[in-house]
């Protein structure tokens, strides 16, 4: 498979003489395409990799490349064309005073003559479900309805790569699952290869692929069942722990073996279906 | 923070709110100065006319404009008193005590003061409630063009502007987050004496400035990322257009302002 | 009784053109030492009836009692201190509220505020700062200098100083990390089971609600919907549809497993219970389990 990015030996530190540095020698691929899930506790690393990616943070050692570009301060704005990110906190990445004014904000900053931005604009904000939002400020919305529009943002620049840096951590369950429902429609429609940093265990699960940093170092990389089948050491990746994986626990401590591979809560239901009516 | 008006953006439909934002900034400024030409009652009654007439057609009910007023209520009550207390001699004197006198003219002065403290109070308001943000920072960019020619950097001090009103009821909200949990905390916020007050403000404050940091922080990533370059050139999507109801109204105000001059006492 | 609301309501900026009604007619009880869970969807009014609880909002109509104290619309604000400090209060993403230059001055800032001496303030703030898992090296350091998780401690910390009686804790793992919060709610429980504090409890985790709480208030539009123990509240599935809450994970195994015929004694809601309920009727023969 193609690879969309391609990270080699990345190293980071905050400060010059930092003995543990954020970041060390990580090397990874993006396929094209893929979903890629970038676990780990808070503090482990996965946000300064999510913003040296994008050229946000001036890294010393090691290559990115992204799209073909190499990543150095002479293209950091090609790259920036080629990727989209959503953070944490809705508030501090909402620039416009309006919806469409802040889904406007980056086809502003390319230049993009007024005549083209219109429909853009207005395209952009149907494809999240916010046009009678349009008009609104800010201080209206809800979080959810923020990251919506922050979305709606990137929709009309339209770009390969979609990084959510813990995009979902600040919403409401139905929040999250919203707009986890809209990215996976996204990235149909829109041919995005999604790079999700995340603590949610829902998120990590669609993933293709996950990437587990701890320390400033990659640890592991395997699918999600793979990671899952870890059990309660999860939590230690900074993981939230599958239910299934409770139930396992819960299960074992009274004498019940159940089967050691990872579960989704309908195998899981089948499994304990099948014990059951096996008397 | 519900209680703080100014700042705040209405949204109605209103020919106010359809106004373009440059006529209406043009308009609140000579206002002040038409405030400031009053000096009789008549020409008094005119102006106070020509502003209960402007929120009248804003279609925002008075009750938010009288709650505009009262944060800044002891300003207004110092200034006030003030003047009653200090003012030259001047008709006749009701009351004398060393330095302090109270004379006719006095009492009509401070009434006046009185008045063009509310009436530029509501007129403010009546811009920020019926005017959105960053229409505000979109005509002010518009009207200092002009200073481009001197290399003043009109696009980012208008994007700071922009950026300073969206965050306005973002901290706001904050501050008062930040109060309740410092009066759970057992702060009395504007209680006890003077001292005491500034004091109990460091809990509010130094708090406030490291989340008001820590946004700005977040804000420039997120800017960057977006494409944002200060020093370049960027198209715009939100454009102003002078309209017929811009001259009408302007045309109304130079009537007001004529008729003011015409009664004023020279 | 601990907590008591009589016909409470309150309507935000009453008498103006831009009242609104935040809570309407609740009423509920929570008995000593009680452990209450507010569950409800963002706007349901769950804040402004937490914020009741210590009166920084005062009922607009209705009576609030919390131990001896009584809050009603006429209350007078001197009233009022001491219930500030019977009930602590934990906002969303406490660690905003730190300021001073010391962890060890910002914990002690509230019982100083409470008139406690500066020396007594500061030893119990080394307590705390243990209590709340952090060592006594922490106490010197500036607190803007901690990572986001250990500054939430202080904060909390900085509230368990004024010794409440009663802990309101409004989301307090939101942005923590899974390991974070599981710390963070295990110290929670601890601090209920030992000292018998009263815990008040606003959170979306359902998985949360079924583990720790006694009791469960649902908000919905500002009025209470329903109220009762965890089980009295999860018992319906459609009810919870209707009301857009998640059913906690074990139950929707639980209740997955009931639709294709298996009948439960009581719906379970933790893993634990769904455990015990599936061991009990596991098949016996095949040996493996004794």
């Amino acid at each position: 498979m193609e690879n969309i990015i391609e990270v080699k030996h990345l190293t980071y530190r905050y400060q010059e003489d930092d003995p543990r540095p954020a970041l060390n020698d990580v090397s990874f691929n993006v396929h094209a395409g893929e979903w890629l899930a970038i676990v780990g506790h808070n503090g482990s690393g996965k946000s300064t990799l999510a913003k040296s990616l994008d050229g946000l943070l001036p890294f010393t050692t090691g290559e990115v490349t992204v799209g073909g570009i190499h990543l150095t301060p002479e293209t950091v704005w090609q790259v920036r064309e080629k990727i989209g990110m959503i953070f944490q906190n809705p508030d501090n990445q909402f620039v416009g005073a309006t919806v469409e004014d802040d889904v406007a904000f980056g086809l502003e900053n390319r230049q993009m003559p007024r005549t083209e931005m219109l429909p853009r604009v207005k395209d952009a904000i149907a494809r999240v479900g916010m046009s009678e939002f349009a008009q609104r400020e800010p201080s209206s919305l809800s979080g959810g309805q923020k990251q919506r529009v922050a979305l709606a943002g990137i929709v009309a620049i339209a770009p390969d790569v979609l990084i959510l840096d813990e995009a979902t951590s600040m919403l409401d369950p139905q929040g999250r699952r919203e707009m986890l429902a809209l990215v996976r429609e996204l990235r149909q429609t829109q041919d995005l290869t999604v790079i999700s940093i995340t603590h949610d265990i829902d998120e990590a699960a669609i993933a293709d692929r996950v990437l587990v940093i701890d320390d400033g170092q990659l640890i592991d990389e395997a699918t999600p069942a793979t990671i899952f089948a870890q059990g309660e050491r999860l939590v230690e990746l900074g993981l939230d722990l599958p239910f299934t994986e409770k139930l396992k626990a819960a299960l074992r401590q009274r004498g019940i073996e159940p089967p050691a591979n990872y579960q989704s809560a309908a195998e899981m239901e089948e499994w304990l279906w099948q014990s059951l009516s096996n008397t | 923070m519900s209680n703080f008006i100014f700042g705040r953006y209405l949204p109605l439909n209103s020919i106010v709110h359809r106004l373009d934002p440059r006529a209406k900034l043009l308009l609140s400024f000579c206002y002040i100065v038409l405030v400031f030409m009053a000096n009789n009652p008549a020409s008094y009654l005119i102006i106070i006319a020509f502003t209960l007439g402007s929120i009248l057609a804003s279609k925002i009910s008075l009750g938010f404009f009288l709650k505009g007023i009262r944060p800044l209520i002891w300003l207004i009550v110092f200034t006030v008193v003030l003047q009653l207390l200090f003012s030259p001699a001047g008709g006749h004197v009701y009351f004398h005590w060393a330095f302090v006198n109270i004379t006719q003219f006095g009492l009509v002065n401070s009434g006046y003061i009185f008045i063009r403290f509310l009436l530029i109070i509501m007129m403010s308001t009546l811009l920020t409630l019926s005017t959105q943000p960053l229409d505000i920072a979109t005509g002010l960019a518009s009207l200092m063009k002009p200073l481009r020619w001197v290399r003043v950097p009109v696009d980012t001090l208008a994007m700071m502007l922009s950026i300073a009103l969206r965050f306005v009821p973002t901290l706001m909200d904050e501050a008062n987050k930040i109060m309740n949990a410092q009066r759970a905390r057992g702060v009395d916020f504007g209680e006890g004496g003077l001292l005491k007050q500034a004091k109990s403000l460091i809990p509010l404050m130094v708090p406030l400035f490291m989340s008001a940091f820590n946004r700005a922080e977040d804000l420039s990533t997120a800017m960057e990322a977006r494409g944002y370059q200060d020093s370049e050139h960027r198209s715009q999507y939100r454009i102003l257009t002078w309209q017929r109801r811009d001259t009408i109204t302007w045309i109304i105000f130079v009537v007001a302002f004529a008729a003011i001059l015409a009664t004023r006492r020279w | 009784m601990a907590i008591s609301f009589e016909h409470v309501s309150y309507t935000y900026q009453a008498g103006t053109p831009m009242a609104t009604s935040a809570v309407s007619d609740v009423s509920f009880t929570v008995p000593d030492h009680g452990y209450l869970a507010i569950i409800g969807h963002t706007g349901s009014g769950k804040s402004t009836l937490i914020q009741q609880l210590n009166a920084l909002l005062k009922p607009t109509a209705g009576e609030i009692t919390v131990d001896d104290f009584t809050v009603t619309p006429k209350t007078t604000n001197a009233a009022l201190k001491l219930l500030r400090r019977h009930v602590g209060m934990v906002f969303q993403f406490p660690e905003n509220q730190l300021f001073e230059e010391t962890v060890r001055q910002d914990i002690a800032f509230g019982p100083k505020n409470f008139g406690m001496g500066e020396t007594d303030a500061n030893k119990l703030a080394d307590a705390m700062l243990q209590t709340v898992g952090l060592d006594s090296s922490y106490a010197e350091r500036s607190p803007f200098e901690l990572s986001g998780g250990q500054m939430r401690r202080v904060a909390i910390a900085g509230v368990l100083a004024m010794r409440p009686k009663v802990l309101v804790l409004d989301e307090p793992t939101a942005g923590l990390d899974p390991q974070g919060r599981q710390e963070m709610m295990t110290l929670f429980e601890r601090l209920h089971r030992e000292q018998g504090l009263a815990i008040v409890l606003v959170t979306h985790q359902m998985d949360d609600v079924v583990q720790y709480a006694e009791q469960v208030a649902v908000m919905r539009e500002g009025k209470l919907v329903k109220f009762g123990t965890p089980t009295e509240v999860f018992s319906s599935e459609s009810w919870l549809r209707e009301n857009q809450l998640d059913m906690p994970q074990a139950a929707q195994v639980a209740q997955r497993l009931a639709n294709r015929g298996l009948t439960w004694d009581a719906l379970p809601l933790t893993a634990d219970q769904l455990a015990d309920q599936l061991a009990a009727r596991w098949p016996r023969e095949g040996g493996a389990h004794v």
